[in-house]
């Protein structure tokens, strides 16, 4: 048994430092390329200015719909090319007449329907929208004002189909949201990597923006287990379609203040992601699908599991070591004498060499998104606060998210 | 979309170096580890050899000379870091075995060397032997006779504690075994040249060894003086 449980550590440990090296190297080669691009000034010349529609559904959000709608009115783009369709999804607060406000304003245009879930608002907005390119922004969430610009600069290349932004979790105060800005930081890196690799399969509720025509040719949003933006985007890598990351423009988004409305956003993702993978299944360790299908999809489900596996140990590892302490203290009492500290009792078994790695691996990830996200100090509380309990508090949705795929349980969205 | 099979490979032999790396690393230090256990085994035999001819030689010694100096202080640190390599790399790891064959041979001798002061000097025994296994669930009182002893030897530093593996398969300790009646029972404990069965407990230790007790008496009275 302990052979056993030795083994499959070392395994897993191994598949987790694969992919973490998978992921340095083609970093490496992403700065590469970034360099010799900037040295043979291959960069946009020509600057078309297309029309684009951004659609912000809303479902009571009286407290936060301004701040998005009037962030994306400030965006640094010709007004008369830019639009933005706002969906009440059947609001029962007051949303829909904080929102008459903009009812004489050109550039809104205001839609009420019965509620029907988000990816029917975003739907039912498409029906209305005939620009070149459009886009989705959660009433959560607020733009940068060159955020459009940045994004729309990466449409020159004629077939990209797609570009995500970076999201920067906006203002973080308590506790679990320091950990959610190092961990929004964190996947800045990852979309920017995964965007080289072309195994984007989340396009970001937060303003990723399409080409129109994307919709037209694959159908629209789908229900997708309440995880809309990564089926649309798994569909779209599905038909070869590409999609791109544009890291310096930046969305802020509000993250959840306590552990159980956290709990409910993560167990809607991490099961979403595990329907669609399942929906998608025939995508992995799919040649024809690139690395999406050979690494980053694989790599995605394993992290699941191997969180909850290491998780699982190390709790089990804790109890064990509790149960003898207590046996200890019931023998022969409390003692506080005698503790001498030497070397030697220092553990050196391969998997502390392992993990001191790996934690370099993951400073170095952390530091550069950091500079990416345009952060002051190389390193921060959140990232340190989310390097130490970010894997102890994850497993709990994981495990409940399992559950529910297991036993058909459907999650809400609040 | 393209996959790239160098760059898949590329990656594995990167992380199968680090693995290596770790793996050499972890090795290294094992085995530097493993030799601090052999240096201090040496020192101790030293230590023994040193306290016999010492013996010996003088066998006019005045007894309040001897006292304790002649008995190695190393061998508890040497027991405790014994067990936490046991621990780490496996109770069948032939190394391991080794040195803890030679660890019970030393303690043999340095029970030996006490006997004989003893005999020569008078004076009580402050030493006890205990027996124990770590076979598979063959003597769940085992670890917490281990407690018991362990915080015996913090509280009485005079007090010597020698821990033999019962299955350990080393003639003198068979010779001890037979010599003193032992059965396979354990946890098993020796004071005094009698064995007692089954777990015993801080106070059923004073009992068995009212040395300790006196120790005890010393400690209040020079704290009320």
């Amino acid at each position: 048994m302990h052979l056993v449980s030795e083994s499959i550590t070392y395994i897993f440990l191994f598949i987790a430092l694969y992919f973490e090296v998978f992921l340095l190297i083609t970093y490496f080669e992403l700065k590469e390329k970034e360099r010799k691009l900037v040295a043979s000034s291959q960069y946009i010349v020509s600057r078309k200015v297309p029309s684009i529609s951004v659609i912000v559904p809303v479902w009571n959000e009286e407290t936060t719909v301004l701040k998005t709608v009037f962030s994306i009115l400030k965006l640094n783009y010709p007004k008369d090319k830019l639009q933005v369709f706002i969906v009440d999804d059947g609001s029962t607060d007051k949303t829909w007449n904080i929102l008459q406000r903009f009812a004489r304003n050109k550039q809104v245009k205001l839609l009420k329907k019965e509620n029907g879930g988000k990816h029917t608002a975003l739907n039912y907005a498409l029906e209305f929208v005939d620009s070149e390119l459009v886009g989705c922004l959660d009433a959560d969430s607020f733009v940068h004002p060159e955020a459009l610009q940045r994004i729309v600069a990466h449409f020159e290349d004629k077939e990209m189909m797609a570009v995500t932004p970076s999201i920067i979790l906006h203002e973080p105060k308590s506790f679990l949201q320091l950990i959610q800005k190092a961990e929004y930081i964190f996947g800045i890196f990852l979309r920017k990597v995964f965007a080289y690799l072309n195994s984007i399969y989340i396009t970001p509720g937060p303003f990723s923006i399409f080409r129109r025509s994307v919709f037209k040719q694959i159908g629209n949003y789908h229900h997708a287990h309440n995880t809309e933006d990564m089926e649309l985007a798994m569909r779209m890598q599905k038909h070869g379609m590409k999609i791109g990351n544009a890291s310096d423009a930046f969305v802020y988004t509000v993250g959840p203040k306590n552990l159980k409305a956290l709990y409910k956003q993560r167990l809607r993702w991490v099961y979403g992601f595990m329907k669609n993978s399942i929906d998608y299944r025939d995508m992995f360790f799919k040649p024809q699908y690139g690395h999406l299908g050979m690494v980053i999809l694989p790599a995605a489900g394993f992290s699941v599991f191997s969180t909850l596996y290491f998780f699982g140990t190390t709790i089990l590892n804790l109890i064990n070591s509790i149960i003898i302490k207590i046996k200890e203290v019931s023998t022969v009492g409390i003692s506080f004498g005698n503790f001498n500290f030497d070397i030697f009792y220092v553990n050196t078994d391969i998997i502390v060499f392992i993990s001191l790695l790996a934690i370099l691996g993951t400073l170095f990830i952390i530091i550069t998104s950091r500079k990416l996200a345009g952060e002051k100090y190389k390193l921060g509380v959140d990232s340190f606060l989310f390097m130490a309990l970010y894997m102890m508090i994850a497993p709990f949705w994981m495990t409940k998210a399992i559950y529910n795929v297991i036993f058909s349980q459907k999650t809400k969205w609040r | 979309m393209e996959v790239s099979w160098k760059k898949y490979a590329y990656t594995f032999l990167i992380t199968a170096a680090i693995f290596a790396t770790a793996i050499l690393a972890s090795n290294y230090f094992s085995q530097k580890k493993m030799n601090e256990i052999k240096n201090i085994e040496s020192r101790i035999a030293v230590d023994i050899l040193a306290s016999e001819t010492q013996f010996s030689l003088l066998s006019e010694l005045s007894c309040r000379d001897i006292s304790s100096e002649l008995l190695s202080k190393e061998l508890a640190t040497l027991g405790d870091k014994l067990s936490y390599t046991e621990e780490s790399r496996g109770s069948d790891d032939e190394e391991v075995l080794n040195l803890k064959k030679y660890y019970s041979l030393l303690q043999i001798k340095d029970f030996l060397l006490m006997q004989k002061i003893k005999e020569r000097c008078g004076g009580k025994t402050l030493s006890i032997m205990y027996f124990y296994s770590n076979l598979n669930d063959n003597c769940p009182d085992c670890q917490k006779e281990g407690f018991v002893l362990t915080r015996l030897r913090e509280d009485y530093p005079e007090l010597r504690v020698y821990s033999f593996d019962y299955n350990l398969n080393l003639s003198a300790l068979q010779t001890l075994l037979s010599i003193y009646n032992i059965k396979n029972e354990q946890p098993a404990i020796l004071v005094n040249e009698k064995v007692y069965y089954g777990f015993k407990s801080i106070e059923e230790i004073k009992e068995i060894l009212p040395a300790l007790k006196d120790l005890d008496k010393q400690a209040t009275s020079t704290k009320t003086q």
